[in-house]
């Protein structure tokens, strides 16, 4: 019976790999982003404690970054909480916090298998609104992948897009009146013009400013909006939402995203490049 | 005997053959999707020839008054259709929808609003309504023409009337940064450089893929994005579809409250009847 299991998983695995190798033919997404929609339903479903489901949905947020690094996707960004989130249950709040700084501790228990792989970790969001344990825990993290370049995983916790855009657009009024009071300005028009905000300015204080526009966005459980993620990032983003819950997400959805991205990415580079 | 070249050629030609079957392998599977997605097409087009007919029961009742606003965003290679763009106005229209955001990347909308309002009796440039809270009341139809120039180069003009309003507060010794970078500022700011539309409950994209291409980010926070396909194949029945599937998402109305913020009024509900004729535009070319 063991050795029947173990022929099945050589084959599966066999099976991946060709997978892997066939799908890579065509062009592989730089970046891909996930909001990983549906635990408490999954958890409603199951008559089972929210807890213990967020743990199997981490469990899913592995196998896609394992699914990521086999396909050479060099950018991963996931929706870990959003702010609104702290609105939920505090017992909710507080347990997904517990979860978060365990599995930072364990990343930073297995930090050597972090940095043989190359991969950066990085928590975007308004880091502040965390309690400290939480804090201290991420910033431990990303000191400890900061050389690591293969591949950069960021985890967008106490985030929103807008709260995103006001803190680039707060940063950039503080740069200007830096910029302003440095120069000492005589008030002429040109100098008022050099030192208006532009575009760049604002893009440049982006929590995401670090990776590029997201190639794709998978949000598990079918829902077809954004809700306040990578809304400036998204412009030329394909936006897949497959009906299954964040924790019955697999290898075949992935594989599905990967295909229809595949199908229309000569018109979204098309699209980029006219920006 | 030295078997070290004939290894290498050996494994050259197996790297090579193998390089080609994966490349046949690819093309094979995406053309079994092309064939997949051809005749979901297919069903679809039979789908919404029956919903267009009224035979399908359960399209045939519609919550309008839950879609306060609607986008929708067309690919600007085929934004010049304006016979199509036209039309599908006209079905919102008649199905209650009165007020109503046309985005396109390039603007080619926006130089065809005159063409487009002159086809609507009565019908009113969003930006020509006095004060954004009076838009639900307007009895009219209202239309917003939006660009990507309302996007993010308007966020940057906005953050320029921030800027004023923060060099004036530390010129004057205090520091009114949490009040001056608030959410509601910011909306303030979009009004007054003239990019400041509500935030629709529903967005169409009529294009090849299922991508918003920049409508505004600032107002699609907890839009539901719905991808229609091309707008050369547009079809009554797939946006009956699109407003039914939206209407009834219990996940909206009833599973994450925090995201619905419209008021609850009492449902106009549209009744599509049993002849359904599609209404089309009368005396165009």
């Amino acid at each position: 019976m063991e050795r029947m299991v173990q022929i099945y998983s050589c084959l599966v695995s066999l099976l991946q790999k060709c997978i892997f190798r066939i799908v890579s033919v065509g062009p592989i997404p730089n970046h891909v982003a996930f909001i990983m929609d549906g635990n408490r339903r999954y958890s409603k479903r199951l008559n089972s404690m929210e807890g213990s489901v967020h743990k199997a949905g981490f469990s899913v947020l592995k196998s896609m970054l394992k699914y990521c690094y086999e396909f050479g996707v060099r950018y991963v960004t996931v929706y870990a909480f959003s702010i609104d989130n702290f609105k939920r249950n505090p017992q909710e709040v507080e347990s997904l916090m517990d979860l978060m700084v365990e599995k930072i501790e364990g990343v930073l228990r297995e930090e050597s298998n972090f940095n043989r792989y190359g991969i950066r970790i990085m928590f975007s969001g308004n880091l502040e609104l965390l309690s400290q344990p939480v804090r201290l825990a991420a910033e431990r993290a990303m000191l400890a992948t900061a050389n690591n370049s293969r591949a950069i995983f960021s985890v967008c916790v106490a985030y929103s897009s807008t709260d995103e855009i006001l803190r680039a657009v707060r940063k950039s009024c503080e740069e200007k009146w830096d910029e302003i009071t440095a120069f000492s300005l005589g008030g002429s028009e040109q100098d008022e013009m050099d030192h208006r905000i532009k575009l760049a300015d604002i893009e440049k204080h982006m929590y995401m400013a670090a990776a590029p526009d997201p190639d794709i966005i998978i949000r598990s459980s079918g829902e077809t909006r954004l809700s306040n993620f990578l809304l400036w990032q998204s412009t030329n983003c394909y936006l897949y939402s497959p009906s299954a819950l964040w924790p019955e997400i697999g290898f075949r959805h992935f594989l599905w995203g990967i295909l229809n991205f595949q199908r229309i990415h000569f018109y979204l580079d098309k699209k980029r490049k006219q920006l | 005997m030295d078997f070290a070249r004939p290894k290498r050629m050996l494994y050259f030609w197996i790297d090579k053959i193998g390089n080609v079957l994966f490349r046949l392998s690819w093309h094979l599977v995406h053309a079994i999707i092309y064939l997949c997605y051809f005749t979901m097409a297919m069903l679809h087009g039979l789908e919404s020839h029956l919903i267009s007919r009224g035979l399908l029961r359960k399209y045939k009742y519609l919550h309008i008054s839950k879609i306060n606003y609607l986008a929708i965003v067309i690919e600007s290679e085929e934004a010049c259709r304006t016979s199509n763009v036209i039309q599908l106005l006209l079905w919102v229209a008649t199905l209650g929808i009165n007020h109503i955001c046309l985005y396109d990347n390039e603007g080619i909308l926006k130089k065809s609003k005159d063409v487009i309002l002159d086809k609507f009796d009565g019908a009113i440039l969003f930006q020509d309504t006095h004060e954004n809270n009076m838009l639900l009341d307007q009895p009219c139809m209202t239309l917003e023409f939006v660009s990507f120039s309302d996007g993010k180069e308007a966020v940057a003009r906005a953050a320029n009337v921030l800027l004023m309003k923060y060099i004036k507060s530390r010129a004057a010794g205090s520091n009114q940064g949490e009040q001056i970078f608030s959410e509601s500022e910011m909306s303030e700011a979009l009004k007054t450089v003239g990019s400041g539309g509500p935030e629709p409950d529903l967005l169409l994209i009529y294009g090849p893929a299922r991508c918003h291409l920049g409508f505004p980010a600032w107002r699609i926070r907890y839009t539901e994005i719905q991808h229609m396909g091309p707008l050369k194949s547009l079809k009554y029945g797939s946006l009956i579809k699109a407003l039914y599937r939206y209407t009834t998402n219990l996940q909206i109305w009833y599973g994450n409250k925090q995201v619905k913020c419209s008021a609850v009024l009492p449902w106009k509900t549209v009744n599509l009847g049993k002849s359904n004729r599609t209404p089309s535009i009368h005396g165009d070319s």
